[in-house]
């Protein structure tokens, strides 16, 4: 008796198992203009169903609305597994969701076999296919249009401005209180010692802006310092050689010298050759410096702005020719080369701290202390998302994404 | 003219300096539109400035041929290549690398001379990583000695040889460059993101602009 009872249940079991779910048109299915895009896609939704799986696909057929209403021809666009395309947590902010975490997603962009315009009416269907059945989804109809705003990005745009906003309290407050404490750059600090190890030395001071052109902070951070270093070599009196891979770059610091050459009272030591172009192509570049440094071997080298591989070509022929070298990078894949061959390195945000340390002007000054208060900002941040998101897992709520969305980067 | 030479480049970049970062927010055609025929004006300017560059090159190594300073032989020999490449490029070549399926004497510059020189250049990084690893593992302090652990350590654990003599050595590989390396790197970029628009926001306020030349007439 027991036996029977077993095996019944068994085959209970089994039949459970075996059945499959039916084929059931999708539930909550929409079309819908994609948010926060350029109106040249359309976003299908729909709810999860239990019959999901990976032999179960899923058709996406795209018809165009003409101008009397009536729907066009339906093209197939894609098919994909219908366990596939979930919204999962992160992947919208809870303020601009298009629809519940764990429905189903799918953008269609618009593509050359099947163009999408702004403006324009499209009917979507689904077509839900197992084995040789099928069954359709009903027709939903929606017309794409462009958005002025990304709503996704709303978090990002909010910091910026609390973070503009710190940056000019702060600045305010330095000019009310200009003696803010500094911490010590060593780097910056033996600026002078490079220089004047080169006057005594009777050899020319390098230069070098990095790799990148003026659309690039770091680029404009080491013009910026190259203009207080030239205030410094005019007054020792003397060479500078700042060699360039950007015209634009080199037309820049032409200003940034001569300027700081009338501002120290030198303006007949300038030399419309200090700064001087020899290529944009990155090894040649490299090869003409390492042969300025080999032949003229000068006393100091400067390494400001952005670089890459040629970052080691520069140092080390710099540190055979046995110069005082002082580097600048925000470059963090560079870091290890500068810091093995170089006597002082700047590290990433010092190189944007060097212009405030040099000149001690109390509204740059100022920026640095708003640049501290944004960085307490986003440890309190890191540790209290870590937290949140700890708590999250531990009590298996998505309660506390409420509060984690407000500091993602959602695209 | 303090005009052109301070308010006017201020407000260029103030003005462009919003537009650039308020179009990050805006996926409408119109900012995207914007956008490109931005980039389209900054390659024809770049264009132009090559002209500057040019002209900066003639000048430095005609002067040094002119006052025969040591080396000047150099000069001579970029001003051969200079023209020659030039000349070969649009006359015999008309700016293309091949023709019908063959290459041009263009191309042949280009693959036979100016590859194999950076392949030469970039080659020479090997020796120069040998050297100044040597210089930073030699342990001299106990940083040193420990940085010189580390990288033994993941130099095992990244060959397959070091793998097999000791195969902890990955797991530790592993948890040296995800958590300690990582870490590390992070907080960096961190300083670096927040120093960079500290300074663009200096910039396009126009609280820092000694970039423009000078820099005390605030």
């Amino acid at each position: 008796m027991i036996l029977v009872s077993l095996f019944l249940l068994l085959l209970i079991h089994g039949a459970a198992f075996a059945a499959p779910f039916p084929l059931t048109p999708p539930e909550g299915f929409r079309a819908l203009d994609t948010p926060n895009d350029a109106g040249t896609s359309i976003s299908l939704v729909w709810k999860a169903s239990p019959g999901d799986s990976k032999d179960r696909k899923v058709q996406v057929w795209l018809a165009e609305k003409k101008a009397n209403g009536s729907v066009g021809e339906f093209k197939k666009i894609t098919e994909l597994p219908s366990k596939s395309r979930y919204i999962k947590p992160g992947d919208f902010p809870w303020w601009d969701q298009p629809a519940a975490k764990g429905d189903h997603y799918v953008k269609i962009p618009s593509s050359q076999s099947f163009p999408i315009e702004d403006g324009k009416g499209y009917a979507a269907k689904l077509v839900i296919r197992e084995g040789d059945q099928e069954v359709s989804s009903p027709v939903s109809e929606a017309t794409p249009a462009p958005n002025w705003v990304n709503l996704a990005q709303i978090n990002n745009l909010a910091f910026v401005v609390v973070f503009t906003g710190i940056l000019l309290t702060s600045i305010g407050a330095s000019r009310r209180n200009p003696h803010m404490y500094l911490r010590r750059i060593a780097g910056l600090d033996a600026v002078e010692e490079a220089i004047g190890r080169s006057t005594e030395m009777g050899r020319p001071i390098l230069y070098l802006t990095g790799a990148g052109d003026m659309g690039d902070v770091s680029t404009i951070a080491a013009t910026v310092i190259l203009g207080e270093v030239a205030k410094k070599v005019a007054r020792y009196d003397t060479t500078l050689k700042v060699p360039h891979r950007d015209p634009i770059v080199m037309a820049v610091c032409q200003e940034v010298v001569k300027e700081a050459y009338v501002e120290v009272g030198r303006p007949d030591a300038y030399r419309e050759d200090s700064n001087f172009f020899i290529t944009g192509d990155q090894f040649s570049y490299t090869a003409a410096v390492d042969g300025i440094m080999l032949r003229e071997k000068p006393a100091a080298n400067f390494f400001m702005g952005s670089y890459f591989a040629e970052s080691l070509l520069l140092t080390e022929t710099g540190a055979s020719t046995g110069a005082i070298q002082i580097a600048g990078t925000d470059s963090d894949h560079q870091l290890p080369f500068f810091v093995t061959t170089c006597d002082y390195t700047l590290i990433g945000e010092e190189l944007y701290a060097a212009s405030a340390y040099l000149s001690r002007e109390p509204v740059l000054v100022g920026t640095l202390r708003g640049q501290d208060i944004g960085k307490a900002i986003i440890m309190a941040a890191l540790i209290l998302g870590t937290t949140l998101a700890t708590l999250g897992v531990l009590v298996q709520s998505d309660a506390v994404n409420y509060i984690l969305d407000l500091f993602k980067d959602f695209k | 003219m303090i005009f052109f030479k301070r308010q006017l480049p201020l407000a260029i970049t103030l003005i462009m300096g919003v537009v650039f970062a308020l179009q990050y927010y805006i996926p409408h055609p119109v900012s995207e539109d914007a956008i490109t025929h931005l980039s389209k004006w900054m390659q024809i300017i770049s264009g132009f400035a090559m002209v500057l560059g040019l002209a900066s090159l003639f000048q430095v190594h005609a002067m040094k041929i002119k006052r025969q300073v040591p080396g000047w032989g150099y000069s001579g020999i970029l001003f051969f290549a200079m023209l020659a490449t030039l000349a070969v490029g649009l006359f015999w070549s008309k700016g293309e690398t091949t023709a019908n399926g063959v290459q041009t004497a263009f191309g042949w510059i280009y693959s036979y001379t100016m590859v194999p020189l950076q392949a030469t250049m970039f080659s020479i990084l090997a020796f120069f990583i040998a050297s100044a690893a040597y210089r930073a593992f030699r342990a001299r302090s106990r940083e040193a000695a420990l940085l010189l652990t580390a990288a033994v350590v993941v130099m095992m654990g990244r060959v397959p040889l070091g793998q097999f003599l000791l195969p902890w050595t990955w797991d530790v590989t592993q948890w040296l460059l995800n958590v300690i390396n990582s870490a590390v790197r992070r907080a960096i970029l961190i300083g670096v993101s927040m120093g960079s628009v500290a300074l663009s926001l200096k910039i396009i306020l126009g609280y820092e602009r000694s970039y423009l030349g000078g820099g005390k007439d605030q």
